[in-house]
């Protein structure tokens, strides 16, 4: 790289990353000034380990975020399958177009599409509240849910169509022929998909937001409520421990990626040594 | 032959078997919620027909007082959304601008460099957007980090925090890695002979650029510019943090009729931000198909 090249990278990252320098830092300052550093200390650690709301919230989050990535995988994988057999161009295209509505569509008004109909269906029972976990739940598997599909298609389209029309053909039933031999296949596809969707669950707001009620409070909901009065640096010690853990998932996921990668590579490798020798004998 | 058919049949059925309960829910959950915004938007609170939502934005108005102290009636909603289209336009560019250089940077790197370089990016998108932007709050105030640098090399301090200027950065921020991206895609997928053709037919540097390698580039710059410009123009919490609240957009007007529980009027602004989203994305879609790919 040139010069000049690296003197403007470096300029881009220092704007990336300050903010994120400025939690790390000021996790650990000793006293409750965001602007001035004072000595280290973990007291903002030892405090948030014994705020019970914030600790509830953490739990809900990670409740949340498990039961969304489940549900959102498996009926995401299977739709991706469905998806990837379909002969009919035009329901193709429909089922495409669907999928693509929560990706395009701005969180504000996927947050708000939805809650519009829980309170409508929660006025036709007469319940004064509509708004709860599962309301909160269903949000979350819905924008999740193309994630995971969009993860699983590409590696359908990848396999050979013809193995699991030769393990039925040797007496499997589909079921059994997608366990033994679909499954391994596009296995790196589904645990991306499924990474990817728990840590859009986990980050998730503005959908969350608008979908939620007050007896179940997720980590962002809680954190909106706190910055709206004045922050202690409680937040920022949380925030930096968010920020290692999904920075560990994404990390993960990487080195599945590459794993997959070298796979690819060592398949081609030997088809190519088995080619040579048929060629030879 | 009968054996035959009954396997395929059966086939069949196991398979749209597998989607049915995805179609389910997507019909549930993703086209009905689209048809309750409109039908929200153009009903009272009896669920009567009414266009009185849609007008109310259109005509609503508020006092509003000028810099020089007068004070003058302003339509208050579309004020607004003349607002979120700027600063998002404003963001949109400030994006491009640093983003391209950037891409560009990183799609001529060594193929190693290059992932670590993708992965750098990503990471600020792993911070949780609210906090982002509370750092953000934290470093532009006026007794805040930037100031206090600022006041190290003797310069005089700047007052950002609460102007617009705030909310850009703050915006910029969070959408960048959705510009650079698609764009570097793009440049690292570009077939290396053809700039050498170019240079061979005599094409300069910069020429190589303006004739060969932007036009090429074009599709990740506009699925780059739809990227950043979506989310900004619906933003909320970003102006109300980085702009001290005076500069209201369109997603915190939305915010604030949900909060106040007025769900029709809260639909009909989520309706007519969709409609014209909508339109963008079409007019975009055109304007590639045009540009790009039947450009003659």
């Amino acid at each position: 790289m040139k010069i000049t090249s690296k003197l403007y990278t470096a300029l881009i990252f220092i704007f990336l990353f300050a903010p994120i320098l400025v939690l790390l830092v000021f996790s650990f300052n000793e006293a409750k000034s965001l602007s001035v550093f004072s000595g280290f200390s973990l007291k903002w650690y030892q405090e948030l380990f014994h705020d019970e709301n914030t600790l509830e919230s953490v739990k809900n989050t990670l409740i949340l975020a498990v039961a969304a990535t489940v549900i959102s995988t498996v009926m995401g994988t299977a739709a991706a399958v469905g998806i990837h057999k379909l002969k009919n161009r035009w329901y193709r295209m429909a089922v495409n177009t669907v999928t693509n509505i929560p990706m395009i569509n701005p969180d504000i008004i996927t947050g708000i599409s939805m809650m519009l109909v829980f309170v409508f269906v929660g006025r036709l029972f007469g319940a004064s509240t509509s708004l709860n976990f599962w309301t909160m739940l269903i949000a979350h598997v819905t924008f999740c849910l193309p994630y995971v599909i969009f993860q699983v298609l590409p590696k359908l389209q990848q396999m050979e169509r013809d193995l699991t029309e030769a393990a039925m053909d040797l007496g499997c039933t589909p079921f059994r022929a997608f366990l033994k031999v679909t499954m391994p296949e596009i296995l790196p596809g589904i645990i991306t998909g499924a990474i990817m969707a728990f840590t859009l669950s986990l980050d998730d707001f503005v959908i969350s937001y608008f979908t939620s009620g007050n007896d179940f409070q997720t980590l962002p909901i809680r954190i909106y409520g706190m910055t709206k009065k004045t922050v202690t640096p409680k937040m920022y010690a949380l925030a930096t421990i968010i920020f290692f853990v999904t920075l560990t998932l994404l990390l993960l996921n990487n080195f599945v990626e590459s794993g997959e990668d070298k796979r690819w590579r060592e398949l081609k490798k030997q088809r190519k040594i088995r080619l040579k020798r048929s060629e030879q004998s | 032959m009968t054996m035959q058919t009954s396997v395929k049949t059966k086939k069949r059925g196991g398979m749209s078997l597998a989607l049915a309960p995805y179609s389910a829910w997507s019909l549930l959950f993703i086209l009905v919620p689209l048809i309750f915004v409109a039908y929200y938007a153009f009903t009272d609170d009896n669920f009567a027909f009414t266009t009185e939502n849609i007008t109310r934005f259109f005509t609503a108005t508020s006092e509003l007082k000028a810099d020089d102290g007068t004070i003058g009636e302003v339509r208050t909603y579309l004020v607004i959304f003349m607002r979120s289209l700027k600063l998002a336009a404003i963001s949109t560019l400030v994006c491009l601008l640093m983003g391209y250089p950037m891409a560009y940077i990183m799609a001529r790197a060594k193929v190693r460099t290059q992932k670590t370089l993708v992965t750098l990016i990503m990471i600020p998108m792993w911070m949780n957007f609210l906090i982002r932007t509370y750092a953000w709050m934290t470093i532009l105030q006026d007794t805040g980090i930037l100031n206090g640098l600022l006041g190290l090399v003797g310069i005089d301090k700047i007052h950002i925090i609460g102007t617009e200027t705030a909310v850009v950065i703050g915006m910029v921020y969070d959408y960048f890695p959705y510009m650079i991206l698609p764009i570097y895609s793009i440049l690292a997928k570009m077939d290396g002979k053809l700039l050498e053709a170019a240079r061979d037919l005599g094409c300069n540097s910069v020429s190589v650029f303006k004739r060969v390698i932007f036009p090429l580039s074009l599709p990740g710059v506009i699925s780059g510019i739809t990227m950043v410009l979506i989310p900004s123009i619906s933003t909320f919490y970003i102006s109300q943090k980085l702009g001290n609240g005076k500069f209201f957009l369109i997603g915190d007007a939305i915010e604030g009729q949900y909060i106040a529980n007025n769900l029709h009027f809260a639909a009909a602004i989520a309706f007519i931000l969709m409609v014209i989203l909508l339109a963008c994305m079409a007019l975009v879609k055109y304007l590639t198909a045009r540009l790009v790919y039947g450009g003659e």
